[in-house]
């Protein structure tokens, strides 16, 4: 069983190692002849104003925490999924109900202006 | 800085050690296996940003890239080499060890998703009973590299395209989920593999859940463009509004990661629309009298010929229509494609109970 699993972690090892290998090429044979203003972060040709880790718009929030929220719904919604067909009508009704009391938050959150970007 | 290199050498080191001993127990036939489909996957992605110069360039009415080699059919080698050879520029202001970190994480789940992906009957390395829950944690993983990357580079562009980039992906995350229970509501279970067989009703190409899920195809297919930050939805690395977004800093072989990571990524959404609603390795005519004249064409080549189907059309996207604007991505995503699949999910349970056939009928 655990068996199975051995050639998904070669991949992930093969996967990381496939991100690392052409980077430690790119040092290696690459030239390095960095000066002051080639390391300055790009701004349009301006001299940077200020630290770039600014204050930013608090719908980035909103989004992350609806995201989690159904993100998790989906996350209950595949065991259900798999067993479906033994449930029958039964399960088709609690999921439902849970999925209307889902659908219920998120008019809510659409009403409360959650999801607008103007 | 040394303690930044040490600790990315021990990182390496671990990987390499685990990646021998998990190589270690597996048969010889199966690591030339895998090396071939690792070859074979980078150099689709090579090859890929050829087609897309050459394809977009014929739309445009140029003939694209066809200096280097007969017909520019080298070019994306001399790009690599070419990209080899460039400088990499690490910002002053920049975190340097998460700034080399960003697309090594983007790079990993890319091509670890591959792991659980069936390319023919039988012919996938990890067969697990969890492979869309696997799928779906590693492409998630993918917004990570992003958003290291805009928060490490100590750059407003960069921040910028990174926070609408991260926005944009966990949006479209929502309507793809919904859309993979929907098939997994068809199909009852979370093998790939068994998600191919369950399409194989009789109908040929009509019995693949393309038709009975079509709103959800849709949807997958259009969220896979969402997530792999490409034309129409590219706002977050839109090279006229904030100069290629999370990656304006990384240049030379940093840079070329990055890339290659999205272009896989377009390999493999392609891959899963495939597996998921085109019948994956199975033949169009399969179950119907022409099944015999094609049964000499191996799966595999079914498999290539969908992806690549489905490949040519976000080139084809690219080349026609005109990029959204950041509001009208979200709208889409959350007011459009989150009803569409939820909706359409009920529709597709009702189906299984009433064994609607051809696709539900019974003992399928």
């Amino acid at each position: 069983m655990l068996d199975n699993y051995l050639p998904a972690l070669l991949f992930i090892c093969v996967g990381l190692l496939v991100g690392i290998g052409p980077v430690v090429v790119g040092f290696l044979l690459g030239a390095h002849r960095p000066d002051s203003e080639k390391n300055s972060p790009y701004e349009c040709g301006f001299e940077a104003f200020e630290d770039a880790r600014m204050k930013f718009d608090v719908r980035y929030y909103l989004i992350a925490i609806l995201f989690i929220v159904f993100d998790l719904e989906i996350a209950f919604l595949f065991p259900w999924a798999v067993v479906f067909k033994e449930l029958g009508w039964f399960g088709f009704g609690i999921m439902a109900l849970f999925l209307t009391t889902l659908t219920a938050g998120f008019v809510y959150a659409w009403k409360k202006g959650a999801l607008e970007w103007e | 800085m040394w303690l930044t290199l040490a600790s990315f050498a021990g990182f390496l080191l671990f990987l390499v050690i685990s990646a021998i001993t998990v190589a270690f127990h597996l048969k010889l036939t199966l690591l030339a296996a895998f090396v071939v489909t690792v070859a074979c996957l980078l150099l689709m992605v090579a090859y890929l940003t050829y087609a897309e110069r050459k394809i977009i360039g014929y739309m445009q009415i140029r003939i694209g890239p066809n200096r280097v080699g007969p017909k520019g059919w080298l070019q994306p080698i001399a790009d690599a080499v070419k990209l080899m050879f460039k400088e990499i520029i690490i910002p002053s202001g920049a975190n340097r060890f998460l700034f080399i970190l960003a697309p090594v994480l983007a790079m990993g789940p890319a091509l670890a998703a591959w792991a659980v992906v069936p390319f023919d009957d039988g012919w996938v390395f990890a067969d697990v009973n969890a492979g869309i829950l696997y799928i779906l944690a590693l492409t998630s993983m993918g917004v990570y590299g992003i958003i290291i990357a805009g928060w490490a580079s100590n750059s407003k562009y960069a921040f910028l395209g990174a926070m609408r980039s991260a926005a944009q992906i966990v949006s479209y995350e929502i309507a793809m989920g919904f859309a993979l229970v929907g098939v997994l509501v068809a199909a009852g279970s979370l093998n790939l593999s068994d998600i191919v067989k369950a399409q194989s009703s009789g109908y040929g190409f009509l019995s693949w859940y393309w038709l009975p899920l079509f709103p959800l195809f849709a949807v997958y297919f259009i969220s896979g463009l969402a997530e792999t930050n490409r034309a129409p939805f590219d706002v977050a690395e839109g090279e006229s509004e904030i100069v290629a977004g999370f990656h304006v800093e990384y240049s030379g072989m940093l840079f070329a990661v990055f890339f290659l990571a999205e272009y896989l990524n377009m390999i493999l959404v392609s891959a899963l629309t495939t597996i998921m609603f085109l019948g994956g390795w199975l033949s169009p005519f399969h179950g119907t009298f022409l099944d015999a004249y094609f049964a000499w064409v191996p799966g595999v080549l079914w498999m290539f010929l969908k992806v690549a189907f489905l490949l040519f059309f976000f080139l084809w996207f690219r080349a026609t229509f005109p990029r959204y604007r950041y509001d009208q991505i979200m709208r889409l995503g959350w007011k459009v494609f989150v009803p569409i699949t939820l909706v359409w999910l009920f529709v597709t349970a009702i189906f299984v109970l009433v064994h609607f056939p051809p696709w539900f009928a019974k003992g399928v």
